[in-house]
């Protein structure tokens, strides 16, 4: 579902005196449908970076990103968009959105721009929430003023509300406590069963053992110069 | 799939300075366009040349026309992608009137100012035809509900709101006549935060669920994450970058756009 092949980057900061830094080099990695892989690597190795290239907010200079039949790095904007709409979810570790807006609709919000009808995708949001203990009388609120942990179940929600063929979890667990994040697990184990491809940061080393069934050492993937 | 606008080459000399230079881009319908760029960058020249506000020195506006329903379709038989800078001006103006609209950053020079709260979104009705006064006071007082303005304040004058009514009034007295292409000058611009926020949750719910496609042209890079798929950046009258927009805002690429970015102050 998620084949990487030869993917390299570099950022060029022109205005720090055009310093070349070059993070990825030939990195290659394919995820099978059913199977979760842990990025895993010392602090600063990529993993995030490789994270975001595979979402496509980061540009990736070389190589090809294939994520079903869709490459990518060569794919014009309006293509990964309708990539993120139906393929691709991504739980960042950060929640950003519209101030104002009720948690309810913000996690209702990936089926409403899939076309879901309203009450059918504020009755997914209801339930997802309620498995995440978020209580209810917190749905009728923005998540701005949430606690973290709060905000990152909610972020949560979000990702697993429509059943993505491939997801990417950047630090799921952290900031959870061990009751929600047991719930997290589940239902990163459930998105495995119904057969999403699935790419994880997890600093926690047991629930990494739980849910992946490989790990690749994005330290593998830095260029040889920068060590 | 047909763009719905095709920009081809636009440029605009004022004099021996430049407007803006040789711009070209695709938007397909449902997408949301960004112009991001410092004050002089050429943004309101672009999206004025686009608008059909200004006319263009070089360059194609191809818009992708519908044809007319019922009797009017007799005798138009040309739709399809039309160029807009060349198509003569009551064509240009019935476009304005009933595909476009225009979203100026100032309420006041989008709005009728003597005209009451119903009277400015009815009268984009009846430039289209419509007259039966009870049908466009429903959909006035429909339209002033979903840009949340209390339907007791219709027969008010715009002068009596604050800015951020204004500016919903403007949005409602542009959308109502159902239009397939937005554009916005600076939209959320002059607003407090509070109200920003409020304007922006409003304008995307009416994005997604018309299926509008707009052009935005801003220099609030909050803004454009939260409502733009893609953004191009400008500089100095032109594109120096253009792609996604979190591409293009956590990776940039062109000089001048990290320095835009990285200047961005931290909440």
């Amino acid at each position: 579902m998620i084949t990487l092949k030869d993917v390299s980057k570099t950022f060029t900061l022109h205005n720090q005196g055009s310093a070349v830094i070059a993070v990825i080099d030939k990195a290659n990695l394919t995820v099978a449908p059913g199977e979760c892989v842990a990025l895993t690597g010392a602090s600063g190795a990529g993993k995030s970076t490789l994270m975001r290239m595979i979402y496509g907010n980061y540009l990736t200079q070389s190589g090809s990103i294939r994520i079903g039949d869709v490459d990518l790095v060569q794919a014009q904007p309006r293509d990964v968009i309708a990539l993120r709409r139906v393929k691709l979810g991504y739980v960042s570790q950060f929640l950003r959105v519209v101030p104002r807006v009720p948690t309810l609709d913000v996690v209702a919000e990936p089926l409403r721009a899939l076309g879901m009808p309203a009450p059918d995708a504020q009755d997914r949001a209801r339930a997802l929430l309620t498995q995440l203990n978020i209580p209810q009388r917190l749905w009728g609120l923005s998540p701005t003023t949430f606690s973290g942990g709060e905000q990152q179940r909610v972020n949560i929600a979000r990702g697993f509300a429509h059943p993505y063929p491939a997801l990417l979890l950047d630090e799921p667990t952290a900031s959870l406590d061990p009751h929600n994040r047991e719930i997290v697990l589940s239902l990163i184990a459930d998105a495995k069963a119904r057969g999403a491809a699935i790419i994880g940061i997890f600093h926690d080393a047991e629930a990494r053992e739980r849910v992946c069934d490989r790990e690749i050492d994005v330290g593998a993937f830095t260029p040889q110069a920068v060590v | 799939m047909t763009p719905l606008l095709s920009v081809q080459g636009i440029t605009k000399h004022y004099g021996t300075h430049i407007g803006c230079a040789d711009v070209s881009f695709d938007l397909y319908p449902g997408e949301v366009m960004g112009i991001v760029g410092e004050s002089g960058s050429g943004k309101s020249t672009l999206l004025n040349c686009m608008a059909g506000h200004l006319a263009p020195d070089a360059g194609r506006v191809m818009f992708d026309t519908r044809k007319p329903s019922g009797d009017d379709a007799a005798g138009h038989d040309t739709y399809g992608p039309r160029d807009t800078v060349t198509m003569s001006e009551p064509e240009r103006r019935m476009l304005s009137r009933t595909d476009w609209a225009f979203v100026h950053q100032h309420a006041r020079d989008g709005l009728r100012m003597g005209v009451s709260a119903g009277g400015n979104v009815g009268e984009r009705l009846m430039a289209v035809g419509a007259r039966h006064y009870a049908s466009i006071r429903d959909q006035a007082t429909d339209w002033l509900g979903r840009v949340e303005i209390d339907a007791g304040r219709i027969d008010d004058r715009p002068t009596t709101f604050s800015g951020g009514m204004q500016q919903r009034l403007q949005i409602a007295r542009n959308l109502v006549t159902g239009p397939r292409l937005v554009f916005m000058d600076e939209p959320t611009g002059g607003l407090d935060v509070s109200v920003q926020a409020r304007l922006l949750d409003l304008l995307r719910g009416l994005v997604r669920d018309m299926g509008l496609s707009a052009i935005i042209v801003t220099h609030d890079l909050a803004v454009v994450r939260l409502l733009a798929d893609r953004i191009m950046v400008m500089k100095s009258g032109r594109v120096v970058e253009s792609g996604l927009t979190d591409q293009v805002l956590d990776d940039p690429q062109h000089a001048y756009s990290q320095l835009l970015v990285s200047s961005v102050l931290q909440v």
